[in-house]
C-alpha cells in the first residue's frame, strides 16, 4: 500500500526523493479521510517553504485542509493536471496525484521522517 | 453521544461516523458524491432519527399553532403537512418546521435537531391561554427519509400505504416492514420521496429492508454530508447558516410561508412594517465564476466593501459548481450582480444566480 521507497509526515503528507528534487502528496490514507476532492490550490514555483509551511489547500466536497511541506526547500514545479482533475488525488494519491516537486535545502531533513512501516504502525495507532 | 436505533447498522455498512449536535451520526458511506447523485437520479436512505417531534394536542390546537408561526394552518385538513417556522416576536426564527394536522385538535411538530431542546421550551412556555398540552415526543420516534425518483417503487411493496394516491406534502399512517408508524410525501432533498417515523423501539428491520429492496435498483445509504449539499442545490433552508434568531422570515425569501390574512401571530408587527419599509437585505443565491469553494463564514464584498458572510457554501455535485447562500444588501440582490468572494484572503469573482439552484423536472 504505502511505497517502501517514500517518506511520510504524521499530517499524511508522503515525499519521494529522486536526486536533489522530491515529489510531495498526500497519503491514500488522507485522500480517504478527505473524501471527494474537487479543489487543489497550488503553490508558485519558486516559492520558499519552511518546514511544515503550508504548500496548498485541498479541498473536498466538505472540508478544507491545508498540505505541509514535509522539508524546507523551494518549489520547483507543481502538478498542473489537479486544476482540472483534482480527483487524481483520490484515484491515485502516490502517482498521478503528485502535488509539488520541490528542491530540497537539506536532505539531513529527512531523517525526521517516518518510513513506510512506521507510517503503517502510526495509522494503526490512530485507529484506535 | 447519543445515537439512533439505526447506528450499529451504520456501522456495519461502513457509515464514517461524526458528532453532530450530539449525535454519532454517518457524514456518508461511499463518498458525499455517489451519494448526492444516487438521490439525484436514483434513490438514498437516510436516517434522521435525529430530528425532533412535538405533540400538540387540546380544544386550542389550532388557534395555538396560528399564534407560533406565520404559516395558515387553518388550511390544513387531516392528512397533510406543512413547511413553516417557529417565530420570535421580532420575526426571526426559533426554528423552521413541518406542521403535520391529524386534526383541528391535533397537530405534530417536526423540528431540528439542534434545536429539540430549545424549540420545547419556546413552544412549552407559550401556553398559556391555550387549552393544549404539548408533548416532546423525540425520544420515542425513529424517522427515515427515502429520495428520489424510485422512491415510491421502492416503499410501495413494503406498504399498505396508497402511495400512489399520496400528494406532495400530505401523510397516512400505515405498515412499513411490518412496523407501525406514518408516512408523508416530503423531503428535504428537492427529490420527490418520503419520510417515514415509527415509535417501534426496534425498527431496524425497516432500514435493512429498504436498503434491500433499493440496491438492485440502485438506492445507497445516504450520509449528512450528502444531505447538506443535496438540501442546498435545492435551497431548502439549514438553521444555524441560513435561518437564524437575527434573520427575520421576509429577509430570508421565505414570504410564501407569511400569510398575513389569517389573524395575528408572533412576529407579524414586524412584518408588516418591513414589508412597510421595504428590507435592508434578503438572502440570495450566488455561484463562484472563478476557482474556489465558498465556505460558511467566508468574508463577501461588493462595490469594493465587505458587506457580509457567506451563509451555506459548497460544491454542488449534481450542478458541478460552487454554489453558496448570502445576505446581501437589497441594492446587490438582483440576477447576474457581481461580488467577490474572500478565500483564505484572495478575492474571487461570484454572481448573483436564480434560486432555487436546482429543480427537479415535473413528471
Amino acid at each position: 500500500m504505502y511505497p517502501n521507497e517514500f517518506r511520510y509526515t504524521k499530517d499524511h503528507e508522503w515525499i519521494k526523493v529522486g536526486g536533489d528534487e522530491a515529489q510531495v502528496g498526500i497519503t491514500d490514507f488522507a485522500q480517504h479521510q478527505l473524501g471527494d476532492i474537487i479543489y487543489v490550490e497550488l503553490p508558485a514555483v519558486g516559492k520558499e517553504l519552511a518546514a511544515r509551511q503550508s504548500i496548498g489547500v485541498v479541498e473536498s466536497v466538505k472540508s478544507v485542509s491545508d498540505v505541509y511541506a514535509p522539508v524546507p526547500g523551494v518549489v520547483t514545479a507543481v502538478n498542473e493536471a489537479l486544476g482540472q482533475t483534482a480527483d487524481l488525488l483520490n484515484k491515485d494519491p502516490h502517482g498521478q496525484g503528485w502535488i509539488v516537486r520541490i528542491k530540497i535545502k537539506d536532505k539531513k531533513d529527512l531523517e525526521g521522517l517516518m518510513t513506510a512501516g512506521d507510517y503503517e504502525k502510526y495509522l494503526e495507532g490512530l485507529e484506535h | 453521544m447519543k445515537k439512533t436505533r439505526f447506528n450499529d447498522l451504520h456501522r456495519k455498512m461502513g457509515g464514517k461516523m461524526i458528532e453532530f449536535f450530539g449525535w454519532d451520526m454517518p457524514v456518508e458511506y461511499s463518498g458525499v458524491i455517489p451519494e448526492h447523485m444516487a438521490v439525484r437520479t436514483k434513490a438514498g436512505l437516510f436516517d434522521v432519527s435525529h430530528m425532533g417531534e412535538v405533540l400538540v394536542t387540546g380544544k386550542d390546537a389550532l388557534r395555538y399553532v396560528q399564534w407560533l408561526t406565520p404559516n395558515d394552518a387553518a388550511k390544513l385538513a387531516p392528512g397533510q403537512v406543512q413547511y413553516t417556522a417557529l417565530m420570535t416576536p421580532e420575526s426571526t426564527f426559533v426554528d423552521d418546521m413541518l406542521v403535520y394536522c391529524v386534526g383541528p385538535e391535533e397537530y405534530f411538530l417536526v423540528v431540528n435537531a439542534a434545536n429539540v431542546d430549545k424549540d420545547f421550551a419556546w413552544i412549552a412556555g407559550h401556553t398559556q391561554g391555550f387549552a393544549v398540552k404539548v408533548v416532546n415526543q423525540s425520544d420515542d420516534y425513529s424517522q427515515l427519509a427515502l429520495q428520489g425518483s424510485l422512491a415510491e417503487a421502492i416503499l410501495r411493496p413494503l406498504t399498505d400505504i396508497d402511495l400512489a394516491g399520496m400528494k406532495s406534502f400530505h401523510w397516512a399512517k400505515g405498515r412499513v416492514a411490518g412496523k407501525a408508524g406514518l408516512v408523508s410525501r416530503t423531503g428535504y432533498t428537492g427529490e420527490d420521496g418520503f419520510e417515514i417515523y415509527t415509535t417501534d423501539p426496534d425498527p431496524g428491520i425497516i432500514w435493512t429492508t429498504l436498503i434491500e429492496t433499493g440496491k438492485p435498483l440502485g438506492l445507497l445509504p445516504i450520509g449528512l454530508g450528502a444531505r447538506d449539499t443535496l438540501r442546498l442545490e435545492s435551497k431548502l433552508m439549514l438553521y444555524g447558516n441560513d435561518i437564524t434568531d437575527k434573520t427575520t422570515v421576509l429577509e430570508a425569501d421565505l414570504k410564501w410561508i407569511v400569510k398575513l390574512e389569517k389573524g395575528d401571530f408572533l412576529g407579524k408587527p414586524v412584518i408588516e412594517k418591513q414589508l412597510a419599509e421595504g428590507l435592508k437585505r434578503k438572502l440570495a443565491g450566488f455561484e463562484m465564476a472563478e476557482p474556489g469553494i465558498a465556505r460558511p463564514h467566508y468574508p463577501v464584498h461588493y462595490n469594493g466593501q465587505k458587506v457580509a458572510e457567506v451563509a451555506s457554501g459548497t460544491f454542488a455535485p449534481f450542478l458541478k459548481k460552487a454554489i453558496g447562500l448570502v445576505y446581501l444588501p437589497i441594492e446587490a440582490t438582483a440576477v447576474g450582480t457581481e461580488i467577490e468572494i474572500e478565500i483564505r484572503g484572495k478575492k474571487a469573482k461570484a454572481k448573483v444566480t436564480p434560486t432555487p439552484f436546482y429543480k427537479r423536472a415535473k413528471k
